[in-house]
């Protein structure tokens, strides 16, 4: 017989058990008991963030960076309703998450007690589940099946609520013996061996095939890009991917097209425009990634493998869903194209017409000698750094697609960026989640100056854990995007959108504690890199770059993958109403 | 290919679910939030233990858009499995209303003989008021409304639909 422990106590007992080595946290009234729980053990670590929405996104990044869930320890009311922009976020992009909120105690629930909220109401539909836990005895399997649910199937957030009086209430808690069996929820992860030999069968029929890769191959953990890795060799198909399934294959592999969509490669998105078989492997067919649908590869057989059934069909009728873990699905694949003897097909001209399309070399971008060109810094800090094989985190906007663009990735878990909700403040907190996980890795944050405004207040989370990250701030003084939007949509009527009043980036680092650095000249670029990079400890660098500059190859909202804007003079001053309509 | 313009169809699922707090909030939210129609939803436990409940669904869309739907309801943590009943085939479909009626006169002669012929229960009744109880198909609950409307239809109260699939199987 075991005996009673407070719920608290349960709570980061069953946290060990499941292997909990990190929890970024904030505490406050509904989380005392917690805190002191946390104060008498050794074995968990806490991180204290300087606002809750920062542990989420740190804790996303520590789950991006390693694929173990990220843990998050917050108090009730302010605390919890701060995380709920990380939760839609981490629901997005699905990232594994358990977030512990805490609440009143159970007898003043409804009766607006102080620093109440309805956090199960609120986060009911930006989770992939939640909890209120009501008896104390079920908190230690609630906690169990919180993870099981989190990191299984399609990952995702879930939040578990916890009033203060079951956190002191005692139960009986014994750590499960047997994997979790859940009642309802079971995910498919073995693909049905006759799809698979369908979608083996097409793949070598087709005379034009693309692999059109996302997240899911990440999700699906490192052996999943092996597998895709390999693959793609026995099939000899071209590779483009969504923005967050970037390392998944290699940007220096042959077959690599570039990221395809919106900011995607003019040969990724002519190739899916051109292919006759589209096998689509863990992305979701994303309206950034699509375009206009109804002239989304008009040519193609499509395969889509992905572990949520709902999301075949979703966008884009497919001719094959196959419901898997994508990682498992692959490797079927690969056992099923040989055990049957294909070889990869003669794909020649499909290869040719893909070369011609590579030679119009969309990624370019005019030089200056007078001013850092965005694209540059991003290249250089590329080249100067890809040898020690860096995380990379960004914000979102410009820069954060030519990091997508111009920064290129061999290896999965490399590339922490906020995909599918596009949140502004994601990139300094997962660099601290990143580093956090890896303590001596060099992380990277390429960043925005109006973003990093976002959650700017993490420096002090930075410099408190000694963490060496290095935020590189691609500083065009506007909301880069939102300008970009404007000056084509809005005949450059710049409607708030210039940052004013910024502060002295590198004052600003100096109060911290960190390291500040500015560049201005294209001729200091590298030396400043490596001065980031030699200086020991946080650094934020304010790389000042061309104000103006836009983000090319980009296809605008509603527009075919055929209606590419390659270059800054095709642009269209002003567009219709129903193109403004569109986001 | 490309989602083709399909004509809206009405389907009846039936849902099994945990019977736990938030249940009803968590399918209903999934339904506005992502835009879809319910015109009808019952709710009720049915296991010994009120542990399981059947949630009854009709809605309408194309067929595209109902095979989203449920795909959406399979994949919500505490939902054991959704049935298509429309899919399935010949189902059962009930409904119960209340109904108000208040007259006297030819009126309140009329209304009785039309709740004979719909087989309504009188449940209460006053000198100039009836209330009926009546069951059926829905087509039918809202000819019956229909008829007392001549008649000096007051209020109805309707429970929504409960279905379950023909045959000795559970679907
Ligand atoms: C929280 C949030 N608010 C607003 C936006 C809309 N938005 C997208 S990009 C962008 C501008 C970002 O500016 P900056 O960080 O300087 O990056 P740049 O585009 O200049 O590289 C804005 C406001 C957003 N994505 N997230
Ligand atoms: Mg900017």
């Amino acid at each position: 017989m075991t005996s009673e422990k407070s719920g608290a106590d349960i709570l980061v007992e069953a946290l060990t058990d499941l292997g909990v080595e990190v929890v970024f946290g904030y505490p406050g009234g509904a989380v005392l008991p917690i805190y002191d729980a946390i104060f008498k053990q050794g074995k968990i670590r806490h991180i204290l963030v300087r606002q809750e929405g920062g542990a989420a996104h740190a804790a996303e990044g520590y789950a991006r960076s390693t694929g173990k869930p990220g843990v998050v320890l917050v108090t009730s009311g302010p605390g919890a309703t701060n995380v709920v922009t990380g939760l839609a976020d981490a629901l997005m992009d699905s990232i594994p998450i358990v977030v512990i909120t805490g609440q009143v105690p159970t007898q003043l629930i409804g009766t607006d007690a102080f620093q109440e909220a309805d956090t199960v109401g609120i986060t009911r539909h930006c989770t992939k589940h939640n909890y209120l836990v009501q008896d104390p005895a079920r908190l230690g399997a609630i906690v169990h099946e919180a993870f099981h649910i989190a990191t299984s199937g399609r990952p995702g957030p879930v939040v578990i609520d916890l009033p203060k009086d079951v956190q002191i209430a005692s139960a009986r808690y014994e750590k499960p013996t047997a994997p979790l069996q859940h009642k309802t929820y079971r995910p498919q992860t073995k693909a049905d061996a006759a799809q698979i030999a369908e979608a083996v069968a097409m793949l070598a029929a087709a005379e034009r095939p693309i692999l059109y890769t996302g997240g899911g191959i990440i999700n699906a953990g490192p052996a999943a890009s092996e597998a895709l890795r390999e693959l793609q060799a026995l099939t000899g198909a071209p590779v483009t991917s969504t923005l967050m399934g970037l390392g998944a294959y290699p940007a220096t592999g042959d077959a690599w097209l570039g990221m395809l969509g919106m900011h995607g490669t003019y040969e990724a998105n002519m190739a899916m425009n051109q292919a006759d078989l589209i096998l689509c492997l863990g992305a979701r067919f994303d309206d950034r990634v699509t375009g206009r649908l109804d002239a989304f590869s008009p040519l193609s057989k499509k395969v889509h493998v992905d572990i949520d059934r709902s999301s075949i069909n979703k966008n884009v009728r497919v001719d094959l869903g196959i419901v898997a873990d994508v990682g498992s699905a692959i490797t079927d694949m690969i056992t099923a194209w040989k055990a049957c003897g294909h070889r990869a097909a003669d794909t020649a001209e499909w290869q040719s017409r893909i070369a011609g399309w590579r030679a119009r070399k969309s990624l370019s971008f005019p030089a200056s000698d007078h001013e850092i060109m965005p694209q540059q810094a991003v290249k250089r800090l590329y080249e100067l750094t890809r040898h020690l094989d860096p995380v990379i985190t960004t914000e979102v906007g410009q820069h954060q697609m030519w990091a997508a663009q111009h920064f290129g990735f061999d290896a999965p878990n490399r590339w922490l960026t906020s995909g599918g909700l596009g949140t502004m403040g994601y990139g300094l907190p997962a660099s601290i989640g990143a580093q956090v996980a890896y303590p001596g890795r060099l992380v990277i944050g390429i960043s925005g100056d109006a973003s990093v405004m976002m959650n700017i207040q993490e420096m002090s989370t930075a410099t408190q854990y000694r963490l060496p990250i290095k935020i590189f701030i691609l500083n065009n003084q506007y909301m880069g995007m939102v300008r970009q939007w404007q000056e084509l949509i809005y005949a450059s009527r710049y409607s708030e959108s210039y940052s004013e009043a910024l502060p002295d980036f590198v004052k600003l680092a100096e109060a911290y504690g960190w390291t500040g650095m500015r560049i201005e000249q294209p001729g200091d670029l590298d030396d400043g890199i490596a001065a980031m990079l030699a200086a020991e400890g946080p650094v934020m660098v304010d790389c000042r770059v061309a104000q103006l500059a836009n983000c090319f190859p980009m296809i605008p909202s509603g527009a075919a993958h055929t209606e590419m804007i390659l270059h800054a003079e095709e642009v269209i001053g002003e567009a219709s109403d129903e193109a403004k309509a569109l986001v | 290919m490309q989602m083709t313009e399909q004509a809206a169809e009405r389907h009846t699922l039936s849902i099994v679910v945990d019977n736990e707090a938030g249940i009803l909030a968590r399918i209903a939210g999934m339904f506005t939030a992502r835009g879809y129609n319910i015109s009808s939803l019952t709710v009720a436990d049915i296991t010994e233990d009120h542990a399981v409940s059947r949630i009854t669904i009709v809605t309408y869309g194309p067929p595209a858009v109902i095979d989203q739907i449920i795909a959406q309801l399979d994949r919500l943590i505490p939902v054991h499995r959704v049935t298509d009943l429309t899919d399935l085939g010949p189902h059962v479909e009930r409904e119960l209303a209340l109904v108000k009626v208040a007259g006297t006169g030819d009126h309140r002669i009329e209304a009785l003989r039309l709740a004979e012929v719909y087989r309504a229960r009188v449940v209460d009744s006053t000198i100039a008021s009836f209330v009926f109880e009546v069951t059926g198909n829905p087509e039918k609950i809202d000819k019956f409304c229909e008829l007392m409307r001549e008649v000096g239809l007051v209020e109805v109260a309707r429970t929504g639909i409960a279905a379950l699939s023909r045959g000795r199987e559970a679907a």
